[in-house]
């Protein structure tokens, strides 16, 4: 019982990660249906940045909140920054180009952003600096619940619920929501539509910035290809979830990350990473939509 | 025109072979043979990518396939000697394309349903999942792979020696042939046709009787076949395989830049992709040694994102060169006389 309870505990804090990143996907895919697989570049990216910036700062060893904010807030900056380039350089000038172009650009960024990482910042795994002081808040026999999965919880859900607030009770949000349903009646109402689909990336990259320091505070090792795992796992969390749902992105990160969780516990470690595969696997073979997803049928 | 003309063909090929075998040095003629083996696997990708508009990124996985049954093959049943040798090296080639092309068929019957990205994604799943059942099986060596794989022998008559060389050449580039003669047979059949009409417009081609997953599984079966044979080549060229010479961001992203940048549809496109591939991380190689970092990698990402978006049709769109040629030479030489 205490087992299960460490396990749902551990799951739920590395779930809600996921979800941060899932909802980046969602939401590009939402919006321009591709699926954008520099997502997982911009996430280390932004891993590298706060590490730079700590190093630059001189708090690589003085964990504390103001650690955590300046380092959270570095990174959403960077990683906007990088995606919006990404999005204006790679994607928009194959907008109206059939989508298989815009899958092999952003397979090309991708692979592009991971090596340029590797000649910039060298292949060698490095320590990420500590942000918070890792303690044990409170104990029920074996169960311990630490400092990180309650900071990684909290500023999951502040992400997420500034989210919900941005993509329904804000403007921004609305012009999202009218470019996703249909961006040539969203531009006749007079919505910037580029506009409003680079407003998608940078939100949806400051959130895998978030995600990247919190995982930098649980597994504090960052290195160039770290994000292809990472990304992977989330963008099946995305599709299980019903890809272009936000709902769904954050329900589909919960489930992978306990699922995760529960097989590396109970069957065998090495199948952690087979999971997401398998997962992935079955859900588009038994139903594609995932579990918010709407079936669309092509009009031709 | 020369393609219908298999004769000539052969002599022009053994005589490329003897001018290979002795007016260059091993260091070309290594790079040639690994030309010709990217060249099948990138003519097989382009069935899939090219002809049918199917986004298969799990090529790599194929090619394993096939690289360790001829390895496994070769090393564990062998049952010819010497020269005959050669003989046996094509027929496990030929069994490591036809397992590759079974893996290809389980694989593809059920992920050839979905469409665009779902599609590259769970192809590229199941590349790597390959890929991990091989790095944990321990008969085929684990992470440390099969090594010792025989090079393609030497052939003794009573008074002469056909070199090593020529015998990888001949084996090489007839399966290169037979790749390439299946392929440009289907471009321009009913069959490939009806390949075409799947990318062009699936609803379409469905809607007038066109058996669309069938027709992607046939197509993905086919090219998973080459690609097989082209790791079964590989395997005795390099005669060393372990599960991360067919990684994802080597393999299998090479081989679709070999498709892109040739220009998906076109065969002799790919094999000019296919000797750009192969010959640009030798040039570099210097530069490479300098920096100390993969630098390839770096290039042919780039590559792939300028192409897309300055040249989308790749080098030759979905011509070929003798269209080119025909082009040419109703154009100016013809009106000239």
């Amino acid at each position: 019982m205490q087992d299960v309870l460490q396990h749902l505990i551990n799951g739920i804090s590395y779930g809600s990660i996921y979800a941060l990143i899932a909802l980046g996907y969602t939401m590009v895919y939402g919006i321009l249906q591709m699926i954008n697989f520099a997502h997982a570049e911009v996430y280390m990216m932004g891993s590298y940045a706060s590490f730079y910036a700590a190093k630059w700062l001189g708090i690589e060893n003085s964990p504390g909140l103001s650690t955590l904010a300046i380092l959270l807030l570095t990174s959403m900056i960077s990683c906007s920054i990088l995606s919006l380039a990404i999005e204006r350089f790679a994607y928009r000038p194959l907008r109206k180009a059939p989508k298989i172009n815009s899958l092999i650009t952003a397979i090309g960024v991708s692979l592009l952003l991971q090596f340029l990482a590797q000649l910039f910042f060298g292949a060698q795994p490095r320590a990420f600096p500590t942000v918070l002081e890792n303690q044990t808040l409170w104990t029920f026999g074996e169960v311990a619940l630490k400092t990180s999965d309650v900071t990684v919880f909290g500023v999951s859900i502040l992400a997420m619920l500034g989210l919900h607030y941005l993509i329904y009770h804000t403007k921004t949000g609305q012009a999202m929501r009218a470019v996703s349903a249909n961006p040539t009646s969203a531009s006749l109402m007079g919505i910037n539509v580029n506009r409003t689909i680079a407003a998608t990336f940078v939100v949806g990259s400051s959130l895998a910035g978030v995600g990247s320091v919190l995982v930098g505070m649980r597994y504090p090792k960052i290195d160039p290809l770290m994000g292809m795992m990472i990304g992977l796992k989330a963008f099946v969390a995305a599709v299980l979830g019903g890809i272009g749902s936000t709902m769904g992105a954050v329900l589909g990160g919960l489930i992978m990350g306990v699922s995760e969780e529960f097989v590396a516990g109970y069957l065998s470690s090495t199948l952690r990473d087979a999971i997401a595969f398998g997962l992935l696997i079955g859900i588009l073979l038994l139903k594609p939509t995932g579990l918010f997803g709407r079936a669309t049928s092509e009009k031709v | 025109m020369l393609w219908r003309k298999p004769l000539l063909i052969f002599a022009l090929i053994s005589l490329l072979g003897i001018f290979l075998a002795f007016a260059v040095n091993d260091y070309i003629q290594i790079l040639f043979l690994y030309i010709v083996v990217n060249s099948l696997l990138a003519l097989g990708l382009n069935l899939v990518n090219g002809f049918t508009g199917q986004f298969s990124l799990g090529h790599a996985g194929f090619m394993a396939v096939g690289a360790y049954f001829a390895a496994y093959a070769s090393l564990h049943w062998g049952f010819l000697q010497d020269g005959w040798k050669a003989l046996e090296m094509i027929l496990f080639s030929l069994g490591g394309g036809l397992v590759a092309a079974v893996f290809g068929f389980i694989v593809g019957q059920p992920s050839l349903r979905l469409k665009g990205d779902y599609l590259a994604i769970v192809t590229l799943g199941f590349g790597e999942i390959i890929r991990v059942i091989l790095l944990n099986i321990q008969s085929l060596g684990g992470a440390i792979g099969i090594s010792g794989i025989a090079p393609f022998p030497e052939i003794h008559f009573s008074t002469f020696t056909i070199n090593r060389f020529l015998v990888s050449f001949f084996i090489c580039m007839t399966w290169g042939l037979i790749c390439f003669v299946t392929l440009w047979r289907l471009k321009y059949s009913l069959h490939g046709k009806a390949f075409l009409s799947i990318r062009e417009d699936e609803i379409a081609a469905e809607s007038v009787g066109v058996p669309t997953t069938k027709l992607k599984v046939r197509a993905f079966v086919i090219s998973s076949f080459f690609a097989g044979v082209a790791g079964a080549l590989f395997a005795h060229l390099t005669s060393i395989i372990t599960p991360s010479s067919f990684s994802f961001a080597d393999k299998s992203v090479s081989s679709i830049i070999m498709v892109v940048l040739g220009g998906m549809g076109s065969l002799t496109g790919s094999i000019l992709a296919a000797i750009f591939v192969t010959v640009l991380p030798e040039l570099l190689r210097d530069l490479q040694n300098l920096l100390g970092i993969d630098i390839r990698m770096i290039l042919f990402s780039a590559t792939l994102i300028l192409v897309m978006i300055f040249r989308p049709q790749g080098l030759l769109g979905e011509r070929e060169i003798p269209d080119f040629i025909n082009h040419f030479w109703k154009k100016y030489v013809r009106r000239a006389s």
